[in-house]
């Protein structure tokens, strides 16, 4: 019989830590088939942040290393000029580690056009350390350090990462998408194969930001913070490409 | 072999080409700049890879991307850059990555100012950062020293995969003087890394991973009597010192990196002045050549440590001697770099106070 | 012999040059030399300084705190480096840029207006290589042959173009030195 199913070779078989109904799975897995479709896996080193996704490295089966907070365009940077070009490089970040302590190394990199690809998972919050503000917290949303709510007096608006790299003329292509349903993980997975295909053509820096739950620090269950996300989250990070240079047979 | 009168800052980055270095990740700061932009003109005529990093943060990530990848890297600063670095130093040391640090140091603490000093000895030889590791720290004294200390520096992070601080100052670093590289015909020999650089498998092995983290306690404990292990290793087989006139001193001054220079000057002007000193002088000062300070106790009843600085590598002195030795201190701060008479000076002062033998 | 030197002025006049193109003529002659710049803000605008030690054995301290011999191109360098001077020592200065009086007797002196004579040979900017010039006449601290090789090392390549101003630089200074030339009176 012929299986109508087989599990990716991109991902190891251990099993993840993240919490019922975290979307990094889903995003682990998206990624790893689009290296696998591309045949990528043997050539592709990643970096794991610091974060949720810090054990990344024992759930992609390619070679990973880990860097430390905030640093890992750095870190995916001196990979990349220290590797041949057709070795594949990707960060793997989170809102705290890309958007708050990382915001100078992400837009460097970017600027630098380094061929990198980074996956950024913006969950509007930090998920880690027990759901604290992140800089992509909505306003009026409540964490652990926001209890009345975030408020743009004093806690500053939310930065949308993909919008302000892609005022820069470095990078090559900036899409955010969401995985909140089939459709949109379908989404999802073609603007990270169109990343990853565009950094083996040596396009340049490509930036993929995922729209991801927490439904542990949100309070919510599984399904509840599917909705929220399509809800509230996309409506203040709305999808869509916001930078494309790439060249037509690659995209 | 031909002699180049070059800029110390420009000596390292040389040294560091022709010891196979070719992954160089800076930011500017004086007085190590020209280390910098030696390093973006040399490295792409090597076809090597220099980058100007946002930040000195940056920087030392970048090396420890490209030291995951297996190659030799290097990152330059001065002390307040230097600093900033010490937290990437402590997850080198902790993936327990080879790559060289160099701290052309200057005046402190905070901006300071950028004139010489040594007051960064502390940071350099404990760790500096968060975490129970060394680096092994090495001082060169003269130039020609530099390029050798240099390649050394490459050798020790590769044979024992441990990040490298070369530690001098802006009077090294500004200074000019005649060098000889012993250009050698056959490529540098670099330890293999194949049994664990991040190149990718190729399909054909396991998935490697390069991490600091370690969540289990008993786990990362291991871990970390491994590195005890190699940081005893290393304090047994890399200790390195040079004693001047040892044979009829009857006491010693201790100075490293340039201070060394000017105390033996001083010491050289004392014995023609009768004086019976000598003085030892540490090569790496992580690990402290304790070795050589013990086997001197039974000649010498007196100690002088000259640094710029408040008394940092004091504390290894003492800690090396036994109590029959007085160990005294002179030093100077904040940039403040004392010349030959001034030392002269001190040993003068110092000779009157040691019983002759 | 071990000559401990120091070339003083504002940053702009060329102190550091003249350093470098004596540590060269150095070591051409077979010494062991060291070069020690001032750096930092004094090098913009302010006063810079730089010490240069040509000697037969290994060179232990760059840093001179005795020079035997100066060169000085303006007055606070004057006021600074004066007494430091060793005794016997040589002390050159550029007159058009100094309006203090030398007090010291015990110097071989020579008060040269290397400026002036710089910009009748066409560009003020060489009064330091009129001063080597006078260095040269008055001393045997470095040969003439050697000077012009240590000119073309730091005057070479792309500066190229400034080599024969500086061969007429050093011959006005070598004339100069021999008519502006006091012994020390002791």
């Amino acid at each position: 019989m012929k299986p109508v199913f087989t599990k990716t070779a991109g991902l190891t078989d251990k099993p993840t830590h993240y919490c019922p109904g975290c979307t990094h799975g889903v995003i682990h897995r998206l990624t790893a088939e689009v290296l696998e479709e591309l045949s990528l896996i043997g050539q592709t080193v990643g970096v794991a942040s610091v974060g949720c996704s810090v054990l990344a490295y024992d759930y992609f089966n390619c070679d990973m290393t880990q860097a430390a907070h905030g640093r890992a365009p750095a870190v995916a940077t001196g990979l990349k000029r220290a590797l041949s070009d057709d070795k594949i490089v990707f960060t793997y970040q989170g809102d705290g580690d890309l958007a708050s302590i990382g915001i100078g190394e992400i837009i460097h990199a970017a600027a630098r056009n380094e061929n990198i690809t980074v996956i950024f998972v913006n969950n509007a919050i930090y998920g880690m350390t027990g759901g604290q503000m992140a800089p992509t917290t909505l306003s009026g949303q409540k964490t652990a350090t926001t209890p009345e709510g975030r408020s743009p007096e004093s806690e500053g608006s939310p930065i949308r990462v993909a919008e302000m790299l892609a005022t820069l003329d470095g990078p090559r292509y900036i899409e955010r998408v969401s995985v909140h349903d089939q459709k949109h993980m379908l989404q999802a997975k073609k603007a990270l194969k169109r990343a990853f295909k565009a950094q083996k053509d040596l396009a340049g820096f490509t930036f993929v930001e995922l729209l991801s739950t927490c439904p542990t620090n949100w309070g919510l269950s599984p399904q509840d913070s599917l909705n929220w996300l399509s809800l509230h989250l996309s409506a203040a990070y709305p999808p869509g490409v916001y930078k494309n240079t790439l060249d037509r047979e690659v995209q | 072999m031909t002699k180049l009168l070059m800029k110390g800052n420009e000596v390292i980055g040389e040294a560091a080409i022709q010891a196979g270095c070719y992954h160089f990740f800076g930011y500017p700061i004086t007085p190590q700049s020209e280390l910098v932009a030696y390093m973006a003109k040399r490295l792409p005529e090597e076809g090597g890879t220099f980058v100007q990093a946002e930040s000195e943060v940056a920087a030392i990530n970048m090396v420890y991307g490209a030291a995951s990848a297996g190659v030799r890297a290097m990152t330059s600063s001065s002390s307040p850059g230097f600093s900033l670095k010490q937290e990437g130093i402590s997850y080198l040391a902790g993936a327990e990555l080879p790559a060289v640090i160099v701290n052309v140091a200057r005046g402190g603490p905070g901006l300071g100012n950028i004139q010489p000093a040594q007051s960064d000895y502390f940071q350099a030889t404990r760790g500096g950062g968060h975490g129970d590791y060394y680096t092994p720290v090495l001082a060169p004294f003269t130039l020609q020293e530099t390029i050798e200390l240099t390649a050394e520096a490459f050798r020790l992070a590769d044979v024992y995969r441990t990040p490298v601080v070369l530690l001098t100052d802006g009077l090294l670093g500004q200074m000019m003087e005649p060098v000889v590289f012993q250009q050698s015909s056959t490529p540098v020999q670099t330890e293999s890394h194949n049994d664990w650089a991040l190149q990718g498998t190729g399909g054909i092995r396991a998935p490697r991973s390069v991490t600091s983290l370690e969540l289990n306690a008993s786990g990362l404990e291991k871990r970390n009597l491994k590195l005890q292990e190699k940081y005893q290793l290393i304090n047994q087989s890399e200790q390195q010192a040079d004693v001047y006139f040892a044979e009829d001193a009857d006491w010693f001054v201790t100075a490293y990196g340039s201070v060394a220079r000017t105390a033996l000057s001083a010491v050289k002007h004392a014995r023609s002045e009768g004086v019976n000193v000598g003085l030892i002088r540490p090569v790496s000062l992580w690990p402290f050549p304790t070795e050589t300070y013990s086997a001197l106790c039974e000649k010498t009843d007196q100690i002088l440590v000259v640094e710029m600085s408040a008394g940092q590598m004091i504390d290894d002195v003492k800690l090396s001697v036994n109590s029959s030795v007085e160990v005294v201190f002179y030093g100077r701060m904040g940039g403040a770099v004392p010349d030959p008479e001034e030392i002269f000076d001190v040993i003068i002062e110092n000779a009157k106070g040691v019983p002759k033998k | 012999m071990k000559a401990e030197i120091i070339i003083a002025g504002f940053g702009g006049q060329g102190v550091m040059s003249i350093g470098q193109v004596l540590a060269y003529a150095g070591m051409h002659a077979g010494k062991q030399v060291s070069w020690m710049p001032s750096y930092g803000p004094e090098q913009r605008g302010g006063t810079a300084h730089v010490s240069v030690v040509i000697s037969d054995d290994a060179v232990d301290s760059p840093i001179v705190s005795v020079p035997s011999y100066a060169v000085i191109l303006n007055d606070p360098s004057l006021e600074k480096f004066l007494p430091k001077i060793s005794t016997n020592g040589v002390l050159l200065i550029n007159s058009d840029c100094i309006t203090s009086e030398v007090e010291r007797k015990d110097l071989y002196i020579a008060e040269i207006g290397a400026s002036s004579i710089a910009a009748a040979i066409g560009n003020e900017r060489v009064s330091g290589i009129v001063l080597l010039g006078a260095l040269v006449q008055m001393t045997s601290l470095i040969s003439r042959e050697d000077l012009t090789k240590g000119l073309a090392d730091v005057f070479g390549g792309e500066k190229q173009h400034l080599l024969a101003m500086n061969e007429a630089a050093l011959q006005a200074g070598e004339r100069a030195a021999e008519i502006n030339f006091t012994f020390p009176i002791i």
